[in-house]
């Protein structure tokens, strides 16, 4: 791994917690968003795993003759967030399902028409921008 | 570097694509580079859980909310200059902070100074397994812990709220496309005991090797995940009911809460191993084992809880 800036690790995980923000910010599909949400989280999971690193350094399991061990905190908190992490995710996945057995639909601007439709309908103002409505 | 490199590519391809099957596949092959990458900068534990549960898990979960929701992504109504514009902003600002960060691997970084050096020197000895993971996990953060333990089991809880489990005339087995593969079902046959049997390895060897209950429960329940793909939904609920699951859930918590109290009416802190047993060396390995397998029963039940609940879900007509 010598021989590279060696902040080069930092930039990549920038780099993928910026494309994750992009898909979550920019794209209209739920599915996507929730994928763009989770490429978000391992770009963190790459920052602290790199930031855990010791040059010559081995895995944090007491060997022999080993004396440079990497820094096992930042597994600790990795390992345990990658399984919440998939926890959470279904419960999005579990929302965008009821969701759209609700709407029908799994795309921003269509469940929004909807809504705004359905405020319409019942007289009240229905403002283009947010949706007032649970 | 190479591996960063790929990841890179499969993000922009993933941003790109506008069949969702795709996108969910980069996600895992991507899932599976970053294990990779995670072996390379040492993280053993890590890696393995990143391996099992991105590569695996939420790919399938993924799918299984795509086969309600539909594979096509509809074209966004709004052009991507303005995202584009504050991403590149916060991006920058982002790799600006980096500048004076420490280099990669730099010993003397603060994050390798505060309480990592009293881990690695007094963790082998204080807690007495070779993996200072498992024992920081375990022991010195063991309130994290069991904070992380019940957010699995409470997100498990929503989903079940969110979704049920259903039961419906479809979940009669040998019903799916993919059963019909001869050799697929050989092969599964043939795989999912060694599966079984690597986790309840992974499981009990943690404090020795890399592994521990998270890693343990997330691969117990692959094998049902895998079993129940290629066979069909009943027959993997035979085996495990679904209304056993959030109660085999709640009881992995329970047996981390009950370890934490019994030290409590012992006379000493909540979650002191040492009253566990005479030694403290002693009550410390107890403590770890019967902890990470109240963690290993709730991230199994929970995720598999999850899957039935995604793919058991039947199409709104």
């Amino acid at each position: 791994m010598s021989g590279l800036p060696g902040l080069y690790n930092y930039w990549i995980a920038v780099f993928l917690m910026m494309a994750g923000f992009y898909v979550v910010i920019s794209q209209g599909n739920l599915v996507k968003k929730l994928v763009g949400l989770s490429l978000f989280q391992t770009s963190v999971f790459i920052f602290y795993i790199s930031m855990g690193k010791v040059a010559d350094g081995h895995a944090p399991i007491l060997a022999e003759g080993v004396t440079v061990y990497s820094n096992p905190l930042p597994h600790v908190l990795i390992l345990t967030a990658i399984v919440v992490g998939v926890a959470t995710t279904a419960v999005g996945l579990a929302l965008v399902v009821r969701i759209n057995e609700a709407y029908g639909s799994v795309e921003e601007d269509e469940i929004q028409a909807r809504d705004n439709a359905a405020d319409k309908a019942t007289g009240r103002s229905g403002g283009s921008g947010e949706s007032p409505r649970t | 570097m190479v591996l960063l490199a790929f990841l890179v590519l499969i993000a922009l391809a993933a941003i790109r694509m506008r069949d969702l099957f795709i996108v969910v596949m980069l996600f895992s092959v991507y899932s599976l580079m970053t294990a990779a990458l995670f072996m390379d900068l040492d993280a053993v534990d890590v890696a393995f859980t990143e391996a099992a549960v991105g590569a695996g898990v939420t790919g399938v979960l993924m799918l299984s909310t795509l086969r309600l929701t539909g594979r096509w992504e509809r074209r966004p109504s709004h052009g991507p200059l303005l995202p584009l514009i504050v991403v590149g902003i916060t991006g920058a600002a982002l790799i600006y902070g980096t500048l004076d960060a420490p280099l990669l691997g730099d010993p003397a970084a603060p994050v390798q100074q505060h309480v990592a050096p009293r881990y690695i020197e007094q963790g082998p000895v204080e807690v007495g397994m070779p993996n200072m993971v498992t024992a920081v996990l375990a022991s010195y953060r063991g309130f994290d812990t069991f904070g992380e333990t019940f957010v699995i089991f409470t997100a498990g809880i929503a989903v079940l709220l969110l979704l049920g489990i259903q039961e419906g005339p479809e979940t009669r087995p040998g019903r799916t496309a993919i059963g019909d593969q001869l050799v697929l079902r050989v092969v599964v046959k043939m795989v999912i005991p060694l599966i079984l049997l690597y986790a309840l390895y992974v499981q009990f060897h943690g404090d020795f090797g890399a592994g521990g209950g998270f890693q343990a429960g997330v691969i117990l329940a692959t094998a049902f995940v895998l079993y129940d793909l290629v066979f069909g939904e009943g027959d993997a609920r035979l085996v495990v009911p679904p209304s056993w699951l959030h109660r085999l859930g709640a009881l992995g918590v329970l047996l981390y809460g009950a370890v934490g109290l019994y030290a409590l009416f012992a006379g000493k802190p909540f979650l002191d191993y040492s009253a566990l047993a005479h030694d403290p060396v002693h009550g410390q390995h107890l403590g770890v084992l019967l902890v990470e397998l109240g963690v290993g029963i709730t991230v199994f039940s929970i995720v598999l809880a999850i899957f039935y609940a995604l793919s058991g879900r039947r199409k709104a007509s």
